[in-house]
């Protein structure tokens, strides 16, 4: 699986994702610079990534114009072709915007950014230890919305405690039913706040980031 | 206009500068002209009442690669053909007005000075005192300060690693924030903040000037009044975004290999950097102002000159390879735009419409050159006296059964208790480098990726001990540096420094300068550390006083091999407790004697320059020889604290009995007596320790054991780290 890293002005964990991806993964990736169209040398079988940051100075709102630049044309394309697609803290924010994803990511519940090692899991995994580092990363969707995706297995990642418990003191940042991450309905679209990029290294002494990578099979 | 000693002073120019201006021009300043000197030979840009001090600093030698103040930051040879690019520098008086604002651009104009010299910026560290934290306007200047980072660096995208958080009540009207940035470059692609070459074209480039910030550098050269507030327009406002675009449009147009020189817009404005380059390249400039793009209309000359406006730079680019140039920065989408070109007459020319609106040698101009240097008087502060007659043994030493309740209210005093509601809202991890946030230790350590190696870097200053003695506070502010360096495994390198005093106009302030910088000297010195750079901020102070004198240090080390970082937490119960240095019968200026005994006057605590050198030089080679499994200095709180933050990150306890016999109670738990640092051994390590440290002569002391969780004084059992943790992490958080 090749990937691509999207490099929009003012997304700041390209480089880490960059690192990540190819010298903790052993990945193959090629930098996509937001005013480039091509991305014909993907297939549907490689992954585009939408890095952390803050886009477009996260002007207007987070996400909101990054949407609708020309690389993000071409990444739409791909994911409604079934390219995989994973979107990171603002690349989260971006797919939500884009309507790949549903839903939105409101400003935290403390109404503060807030940068800390949390702990997420899926069904099968136990808890795992990610940084987040967000001021607008409360997910929110309306209920039918939300039991679609509990219906569905579109919730990746829920915020948990370091046993694995998800409940409300657990939630870093006051998203409903603790959700840190979703997928589409068809399963390559991929969106979460936590940066799994971060925690891919022995030197930063965490790697669970590579479980994620292996959870969503993305490695 | 007519322009007399009057206008002078209303730009706050003496009489006597104004004289010397009409010297050294041979005429009277127009009122552009005079702007101009009024900026640049204000303290912020000339340091004309410090230079004469800080020249008697080490700065040169060691791994330096430029000599200090000859570059916007200091750049350091760290091996493998890379350099560390390093400033610590303040924004205390837009802070004190407009905190959000104030803080969020001092973190932009930091981050400028690295990368205007081709480093990219791996490491951001700040260093904040506020007043009482129970007071409602500490509390907003505290929240809008930590906002106003976070907002800045958190989308600038480098991690926040480290600093320091201080509350006394001196900093209640003058609050200090200081601002550290470290960035990595290949050593021999430093780009210079130079113009040569006569014909050269010399380009604007980053937002468009507005009036923001005008005066700004004149502004922070004066007392805050209640008159400041009107001040407002001289604070500049941010715009993260810009910034980021500009750091990487700046590192990439420096690999065309077409620029001359740059430097960024930060005090003073265009004035600053079009002096600074011309003077520095023994050239001159002619300027077109009606070229500079504008965000306001009908800006008037001297506007133009002194904005202060952010995220700005101007570079001086080869002729001929302009194209090169413009490219790189239409496809980052920011403005840029020729405004002029080097000379070789010296002279600065601004003109605009046609017209010449100032002429001006730019050497005269600039520190080093033209700008005043003066000698201040200085005489012993009165304070002294209390200080002196101050006995230790008018104190009552605590009894064994309020050892307890004491440690419960010294962990909770803001300047010891945790600052996690700070630090939670700064990205301290983007950039995937700072392997301290898992693995804590003194001082941060982060991976220069792509050097090979790792870079240690720290803040220190306990202004009250500097208050009570500011020779020794100095000294005592660049050791506690080096320590937490060594502490970390690294070697100390280099100093950058951010002089946080009163007026120096005030004799004994003065005198607290001097001191400083004299005790300052003589410990980098020792350290091997030299001084590459930093920043004065004079006149913290408003009616009510100066605040304490606040040297602060900003430190860097360089760890050639990530195996050998030591960490400051307890591993596994079971490990062996031991005390390097010696126990001190000494409370002086601690947490403890200021806060629970409410004594504001006392002796600066124990140190010795030498003794804390050996210690050093011992635990740097106990940490190489494998044969320590933690380490942590003694601190503010004395060494009960710093068993404490030993225990927290793995939620370990310990089991230590006292042996408090010739010392008092207090002094062995509280006391803040130097150069004492607590390690950590597996027990079959011990026989090795005792044997190395015999050979040096260096006291130690065994004082027990880590436990699995409870904490056990004297047999006694205090119960749980993890509820000693709760009250350390809660007690700000409970306060705001």
């Amino acid at each position: 699986m090749k990937y691509g890293v999207v490099v929009f002005p003012g997304s700041n964990c390209d480089r880490d994702m960059q690192d990540a991806l190819q010298n903790d993964l052993g990945k193959e990736v090629v930098m996509l610079w937001h005013k480039d169209k091509d991305i014909r040398m993907f297939t549907t079988n490689d992954c585009i990534v939408l890095p952390g940051g803050f886009s477009y100075g996260d002007y207007l709102r987070c996400g909101a114009i990054a949407r609708f630049s020309p690389m993000m044309q071409s990444v739409i394309d791909f994911a409604n072709k079934g390219g995989k697609v994973l979107g990171v803290c603002n690349g989260f924010q971006i797919l939500c915007e884009s309507h790949l994803l549903p839903g939105a990511l409101l400003q935290n519940a403390n109404q503060q950014f807030i940068c800390k090692n949390v702990f997420i899991k899926n069904d099968t995994s136990t808890a795992l230890k990610i940084p987040i580092a967000h001021g607008e990363g409360r997910y929110y969707a309306d209920e039918v919305t939300l039991n679609d995706l509990e219906k569905n297995n579109q919730i990746i990642f829920h915020y948990c405690d370091e046993t694995g418990k998800i409940d409300m003191t657990a939630n870093p940042n006051g998203a409903v039913r603790n959700i840190a991450g979703i997928r589409n309905k068809e399963g390559n679209v991929f969106g979460m706040m936590p940066h799994p990029e971060r925690a891919t290294s022995k030197a930063l002494n965490n790697i669970d980031g590579l479980k994620v990578f292996q959870l969503l099979e993305l490695n | 206009m007519n322009i007399t000693a009057q206008t002078a002073k209303e730009l706050r120019l003496t009489e006597e500068e104004f004289e010397l201006i009409k010297q050294k021009l041979g005429r009277t300043p127009n009122f552009n002209e005079l702007c101009a000197f009024s900026a640049m030979w204000s303290e912020h840009c000339s340091y004309k009442n410090s230079i004469k001090w800080l020249k008697t600093l080490p700065r040169s030698g060691g791994r330096m690669l430029v000599a200090a103040g000859e570059e916007n930051a200091g750049l350091m040879d760290m091996g493998n053909g890379f350099g560390v690019v390093f400033k610590i520098e303040s924004h205390n008086h837009p802070s004190a007005i407009e905190p959000f604002q104030g803080a969020a651009t001092g973190v932009g104009g930091i981050q400028r000075d690295i990368f205007t010299m081709g480093a990219r910026p791996i490491a951001s560290l700040n260093s904040l005192r506020f007043g009482n934290i129970k007071d409602k306007k500490t509390q907003r200047l505290l929240s809008g300060v930590v906002h106003g980072i976070g907002h800045y660096g958190n989308c600038f995208g480098v991690p926040t690693v480290g600093g320091e958080v201080y509350f006394e009540e001196c900093y209640h009207t003058n609050p200090l924030v200081n601002a550290m940035s470290v960035g990595i470059m290949q050593a021999n692609k430093m780009i210079s903040a130079t113009a040569t070459g006569k014909g050269n074209p010399v380009f604007f480039v980053g937002s468009a000037t507005g009036k923001d910030g005008i005066g700004g550098a004149s502004f922070a050269s004066a007392n805050i009044t209640a008159e400041s507030a009107e001040d407002l327009p001289a604070v500049q406002v941010g715009d993260p975004f810009q910034e980021k675009k500009l750091l990487e449009a700046c590192l990439e147009v420096i690999e065309t290999g077409a620029v001359v020189g740059m430097q960024d817009m930060g005090a003073a404005g265009i004035i600053c950097s079009t002096a600074e380059m011309s003077a520095k390249g023994k050239a001159g400039m002619h300027i077109d102002l009606d070229k500079v793009p504008t965000r306001q209309k009908n800006m008037k000359a001297w506007e133009l000159l002194l904005s202060e406006s952010q995220e700005r730079m101007l570079i001086v680019v080869e002729k001929g390879k302009e194209e090169s140039v413009l490219k790189v920065f239409e496809k980052w989408d920011l403005p840029c735009s020729e405004i002029g070109h080097v000379t070789d007459d010296g002279l600065l020319k601004f003109y605009m419409h046609g017209e010449l609106e100032a002429e001006i040698p730019a050497y005269e101009l600039v520190l080093g050159g033209g700008a005043p240097q003066y000698s201040r008087e200085y005489s012993t502060p009165k304070y002294f006296d209390k200080i002196n007659n101050w006995k230790q043994d008018d104190v009552d030493d605590i009894k064994e059964n309020e050892l307890k309740n004491i440690v419960e209210q010294i962990i909770q005093i803001p300047n010891i208790a945790s600052k996690r509601w700070v630090t939670v809202q700064y990205d301290s991890m983007v950039g995937a480098a700072n392997t301290s946030t898992n693995a804590p230790s003194d001082a941060a350590i982060i991976l220069a990726k792509g050097t090979g190696k790792a870079l240690a870097v720290t803040t220190d200053c306990n202004s009250r001990y500097v208050f009570a003695d500011p020779q020794k506070g100095a000294m005592i502010a660049v050791a506690e540096a080096a320590r937490n360096i060594v502490c970390s495994g690294a070697e100390p390198i280099g100093v950058t420094n951010c002089l946080n005093f009163g007026n120096p106009y005030d004799p004994e302030v003065y005198y607290q300068f001097v001191k400083a910088v004299t005790g300052m000297g003589e410990a980098c010195k020792k350290f091997n550390t030299p001084v590459t750079g930093g920043n004065v901020s004079f006149y913290n102070q408003n009616p009510d006083g100066p605040v304490y004198p606040t040297p602060t240090i900003g430190m860097v080390g360089v760890l050639d091999d990530i195996e050998n970082k030591m960490t400051l937490d307890f591993k596994e119960a079971g490990n062996v407790i031991i005390l390097i240095g010696k126990q001190q019968n000494d409370i002086g200026s601690s947490e403890y004697v200021h806060k629970i005994k409410n004594i504001e006057y006392s002796s600066a605590p124990y140190f010795d320059l030498d003794e804390e050198y050996k210690v050093q030089q011992f635990v740097s080679s106990v940490i190489k020889e494998k044969i320590i499994q933690s380490a942590h200095d003694i601190s503010e709180g004395g060494l009960m604290i710093t068993l404490l933050e030993k225990g927290f990150n793995r939620n370990l306890g310990f089991a230590v009995n006292a042996d408090t016999s010739g010392i008092r109670k207090d002094a062995f738990w509280f006391g803040e007596a130097q150069s004492r640092i607590v390690v950590t051994l597996k027990k079959d390590q011990v026989a090795s320790f005792k044997s190395l440290v015999s050979k040096t002569g260096i006291s130690f002391t065994e004082l027990g054991k880590v436990t699995s969780g409870e904490i056990k004084i004297n047999g006694e059992s205090w119960g749980s780290i993890i509820d000693w943790k709760e009250k350390y992490d809660t007690a700000i958080e409970k306060l705001l």
